[in-house]
């Protein structure tokens, strides 16, 4: 069971998200590309979830009981690269290294090229049915693993992905608990005018899934939604995190713009400085 | 004649020769492997019955998952398993899987890796009377362009039971073609089957053409061969089972015994067999080729047989194609 977070510990991981902010836009400035939005938007669940809540090992990435974290929505892989670079997988250096030449890191995550990516993603809708065959293989293998999954509100566009929500239920899958991006936008727009997909609720609990909702910028009520889920035997879990797209960056907050645009010289600098003042309002706040 | 050293079915010229469909080859495949190799699990859509997995079933209730009219979970969930250690194969019909999971297969499943073997039903023409839409006749030319990729047609049920044990035994993405018609027993069990090597099948001393075949038209190759030996036309027949990686040497050689080649698949004639075998001459030693196939149409609803008759792929359409490619060589 994921432990109770701690004043201290809480603090600690608001700080590490702030680095990993800081993390991200340095390194799409510096590449000029990949997508500023979303990955903003999910770095305070990246950083709860490598540095709290999975069973991990970044010395050694295929330990067959590791918990599996599966990314669907491959084009946020910035804010897992800088995680995973910041809790061990491999230099925090190499992230420069994204989208280029001869690189690990490539633009959408593929999993034979970085040893710790659970899959290969980047079309949309394909993650949630990948992180239930790693789900049904544990249960196969009599394994406690735990499987989470990250998508995208958007992605509920895809079929896919309610054929899966439809197996998950039918099948009663206790150890798999998807997390979603609910953070309203797509590359066209909002998503609710692009195509509306509400009410999330009431769809999931209709497939039989256990849904809570979450502020996706609470470390610590995400943590307890973590709990809950694990606490879920008899149903798969989703976790319907209310995102800020763009978090921490007053001008890229909430505009859909910043789906897939990435910060210039000018604008990282403005960033890095905001990103900068709220790392100290957290270490005053505690 | 047969060549004598493959122990190919003496009876296949007969005129009850036995039959079985490529598919119930599969089945057994499955139950076999599914004894020995506890990591092997089975994925259906819908179509578990049709697409002889129920012996598998039956014996290993708990390493098989069905997934409803939903290919493209069907193939995502295999992936999923297949990076945790499991082999899966995912059975449905071709035009669906890996039809219209296509993209859902290039990413998931061979540029992530995931060790699943993809087997495609009801495809060719001989699909028959369930028409065009049942009829997977575009499925090796829009697998063919992948790399990481094996593709095996086999020509009967003993050659479809060895591809399936080798797909369950080789590490890699397969993509196994069977059929719903019974077709004609062309092999035996003690047929040696060698997934990188094309065989040849009919052999003669001075061959003026050679009939590359892959799957259940072969049968027809052979026929043809056997009527033009009665005509003094030498022909060698190479069953190229393994389209994908193909075995370049073996073809070239057999190809530049005769100098002309025909190509025979239920498939489209853009893509497949006939353009993997132009692919390799035009590299090696560029000759005269026929194409026996679905001639850039689409066939329709009706008997297997008079569909084979009908879109120019039975004996007669080949011994055709083999006296044209010898006039062209000769011209």
């Amino acid at each position: 069971m994921v432990e109770e977070l701690n004043e201290e510990k809480l603090k600690d991981l608001e700080l590490k998200a702030n680095d990993i902010r800081q993390l991200i836009i340095k390194t799409l400035c510096e590449i000029e590309s990949g997508h500023s939005g979303g990955s903003l938007g999910m770095t305070d669940i990246f950083t709860a979830f490598y540095f709290h809540i999975l069973k991990h090992d970044p010395k050694n990435p295929n330990w067959e009981d590791r918990d599996r974290l599966v990314l669907s929505n491959g084009h946020i892989c910035p804010a897992i690269y800088a995680t995973m670079a910041l809790s061990g997988y491999f230099p925090v250096s190499e992230l420069k290294t994204l989208r280029q030449i001869d690189s690990r890191l490539q633009g959408h995550p593929h999993r034979s090229s970085l040893p710790g990516l659970e899959t290969t993603s980047g079309p949309l809708g394909e993650g949630l049915s990948q992180a239930i065959g790693m789900t049904l293989a544990g249960k196969l293998d009599k394994k406690d693993y735990r499987v989470y999954v990250l998508t995208s509100d958007g992605e509920h566009q895809e079929g896919n992905t309610w054929e899966a929500a439809m197996f998950a239920g039918k099948n009663k899958l206790g150890n798999l608990t998807q997390v979603i991006d609910r953070n309203n936008i797509q590359i066209d727009g909002y998503t609710e005018d692009v195509m509306p997909l509400e009410p999330f609720r009431e769809k999931y609990e209709a497939f039989n899934w256990e849904v809570i909702d979450v502020d996706g910028h609470n470390i610590r009520e995400f943590v307890d939604a973590i709990g809950r889920a694990q606490s879920t035997h008899q149903q798969p879990t989703i976790i319907v995190a209310h995102t800020t797209p763009g978090k921490g960056v007053s001008f890229m907050e909430n505009d859909y713009k910043w789906h897939g645009a990435f910060p210039d010289k000018e604008q990282a600098e403005q960033a890095l400085k905001e990103l900068a003042d709220i790392r100290k309002k957290i270490i005053s706040n505690y | 004649m047969l060549n004598p050293t493959l122990h190919l079915n003496q009876k296949v010229f007969d005129k009850n020769v036995e039959t079985e469909t490529t598919r119930s080859g599969y089945g057994d495949a499955l139950e076999k492997k599914g004894e020995e190799n506890p990591n092997i699990v089975v994925l259906s859509a819908d179509t578990s019955n049709s697409t002889n997995n129920t012996k598998f079933i039956e014996k290993f209730p708990d390493r098989f998952f069905q997934c409803g009219v939903a290919e493209q979970n069907m193939a995502a969930i295999a992936a999923g398993l297949g990076v945790s250690g499991k082999i899966p194969f995912i059975s449905t019909y071709a035009v669906f899987s890996p039809g219209k999971n296509w993209e859902t297969i290039r990413t998931t499943i061979i540029y992530n890796e995931a060790n699943v073997k993809i087997a495609g039903h009801h495809t060719g023409i001989v699909t028959g009377m369930d028409g065009v839409t049942h009829q997977a006749t575009e499925d090796i030319s829009s697998l063919r362009a992948w790399p990481l990729l094996t593709i095996v047609v086999p020509c009967d049920s003993h050659e479809a039971f060895r591809a399936t044990c080798d797909a369950a035994d080789i590490k890699g993405t397969f993509y196994l073609r069977f059929t719903r018609e019974k077709t004609p027993i062309i092999t035996t069990d003690k047929t040696p089957f060698d997934i990188n090597r094309a065989q040849v099948y009919w052999l003669s001393k001075n061959p003026q053409a050679t009939i590359f075949g892959t799957g259940h038209l072969l049968y027809y190759a052979l026929v043809a061969a056997k009527e033009l030996a009665k005509e003094k036309i030498e022909v060698d027949v190479v069953n190229v089972a393994t389209i994908k990686p193909i075995d370049e040497k073996g073809i070239v050689s057999s190809a530049e015994k005769s100098g002309a080649v025909v190509t025979v698949e239920d498939h489209q004639i853009t893509g497949g067999l006939g353009g993997a075998i132009a692919e390799v001459l035009s590299r090696n030693n560029p000759l005269p080729m026929e194409y026996i196939g679905l001639q850039d149409t689409f066939a329709e609803s009706g008997k297997p047989a008079e569909l084979i008759k009908k879109y120019k792929m039975d004996d007669v359409a080949i011994i055709e194609a083999v006296k044209k490619v010898i006039e062209r060589k000769n011209g």
